[in-house]
């Protein structure tokens, strides 16, 4: 039987792996390498972040990227910016019809806010991009607003927006192509309080192709 | 005719023979009666200013086309700052206006809007950048006549010790960006009248960062922005029965999260 989470892939892999539902997930990919996400069960929740290799100040900006491209979806051939305005990765196939950027990242701290304090013990996405970041020295100034991979956030004509059922399904992917040697950090969202990931987690897969 | 600077004597004479000299964009010390913060921005300029829970701050944009970029540090503790992604997820709406709440990293509520004669403001594109200046205008740094509103809040920003890191995503106040329903982000650069109000109430101790330059999608050929009068008065902290407060259960919650933080 064809692995469908492989088909179609151009080079060879250098990196496959399953990042388990709730965790968190740190790799570089160098400039020409080209990262595939797989939401292996369907609906769940991949919220990305990538810093310059280099220079870890330099870091995706949702904001330059909407900007450039005058859009708040990211689809393919969405190209992503950092805060110095220069590519990092470019999105270079998906069958999901578009990804969030303005949804920002689950956390301990607005979980309350947005569903009350018996939320505040449950694991987050802010808590797992800086376990992450935390083990190569960045921190909390290193958050900022990040991308949510099959993750759906529609605006309203009166300006309602809000995380409603996804539209993405098993097996769909996203495949990007760092523009530059980035590291890339990313949550498998633990969310249950909402639809962005069915309210249940789950894995996917990487795949990294040179 | 004499030369009167060439020693410290008249070097010190020359200086001092400046002073009083009124310009539109400086800030007037000591500020009007019952004011504690009074300043014209200029176009393409920048302020900051540590102040403290209760202030309200009105901008002015007094000449109908300012574009004023704001970011927000928690004055004791920086590294929490305004998350504009909290602040339009958690209330569930995209846009701006009077009554919504600016909210922190660490779900508490920064500052409330407590009036808004504009109603155009953006949460989605954030700060310009040299690269796009130069490309637009033909000069992008801090040292021409068109610096972007990232340059400027580098250095607004290296005044407290912080530095590129704690640039964090921005709300621009004054131009508006709707979003279409293919997810377009449309920018409405007026022309507006003259004279309206923002006005902000700071719900906790914090280091507010303005800076006055053209909207990152603005497309006129020219460097178009206009300054901005910031004034700030003291004021209590928000009562538990205030109207914005109480508005929606969201939003009590971030109350709650402030107060419980200033609970020591």
């Amino acid at each position: 039987m064809t692995d469908l989470a492989i088909a179609g892939l151009s080079g060879h892999i250098i990196h496959d792996e399953i990042v388990p539902a709730r965790a968190p997930w740190l790799h570089e990919v160098k400039a020409g390498q080209t990262l595939r996400i797989v939401d292996v069960e369907g609906n769940q929740a991949v919220d990305f972040l990538a810093y310059n290799a280099k220079d870890d100040a330099e870091r995706y900006s949702a904001q330059d990227t909407i900007a450039a491209q005058e859009n708040i979806y990211l689809k393919t051939g969405a190209v992503l910016l950092s805060n110095e305005g220069r590519p990092m990765m470019t999105i270079t196939a998906t069958n999901v019809a578009y990804h969030d950027t303005i949804g920002g990242a689950c956390s301990c701290e607005s979980n309350t806010l947005r569903y009350g304090h018996f939320t505040k013990h449950q694991h987050s996405c802010v808590d797992n991009f800086l376990d992450a970041n935390a083990r190569e020295g960045r921190n909390k100034r290193d958050m900022v607003s990040n991308i949510n991979f099959f993750m759906n956030v529609p605006v309203e004509a009166d300006g309602a927006l809000g995380i409603v059922d996804g539209i993405s399904a098993p097996g769909l992917m996203v495949e990007l192509r760092a523009e530059m040697d980035v590291t890339v950090v990313v949550s498998n969202c633990p969310q249950i309080n909402n639809p962005c990931n069915g309210f249940n987690p789950t894995s996917v897969r990487m795949i990294v192709t040179a | 005719m004499m030369k009167t600077t060439a020693d410290p004597y008249g070097a010190q004479a020359h200086a001092r023979a400046m002073a009083g000299t009124i310009v539109e964009t400086m800030p007037i010390l000591p500020p009007s009666d019952g004011l504690v913060w009074e300043e014209t921005v200029a176009a393409g300029g920048y302020t900051s200013r540590r102040i403290s829970r209760g202030t309200r701050i009105t901008l002015d944009d007094i000449y109908g086309d300012a574009c004023v970029s704001l970011l927000l540090f928690n004055a004791e503790c920086p590294v929490e700052r305004l998350n504009v992604a909290d602040t339009v997820k958690v209330q569930w709406n995209a846009y701006l206006g009077a009554g919504k709440l600016l909210l922190s990293d660490m779900g508490r509520v920064m500052m409330s809007l407590l009036s808004d004669e504009a109603g155009t403001h953006d949460c989605f594109c954030g700060a310009s950048n040299a690269a796009l200046h130069e490309r637009k205008y033909g000069l992008g740094g801090n040292y021409g006549p068109y610096p972007s509103a990232r340059d400027r809040f580098l250095i607004a920003l290296a005044k407290y010790g912080l530095g590129r890191k704690d640039v964090h995503p921005c709300i621009n106040l004054f131009k508006g960006v709707a979003i279409a329903d293919d997810g377009a982000a449309i920018l409405n650069a007026g022309p507006f009248a003259p004279g309206r109000t923002v006005m902000l109430r700071a719900e906790m101790d914090l280091i507010i960062v303005l800076a006055n330059t053209p909207h990152v999608l603005d497309k006129r050929a020219d460097y178009s922005v206009t300054p901005v009068k910031v004034t700030a008065m003291a004021g209590p902290v928000t009562a538990q029965d205030d109207p914005i407060r109480t508005a929606t259960p969201e939003g009590e919650r971030a109350y709650l999260n402030t107060e419980d933080y200033y609970r020591r």
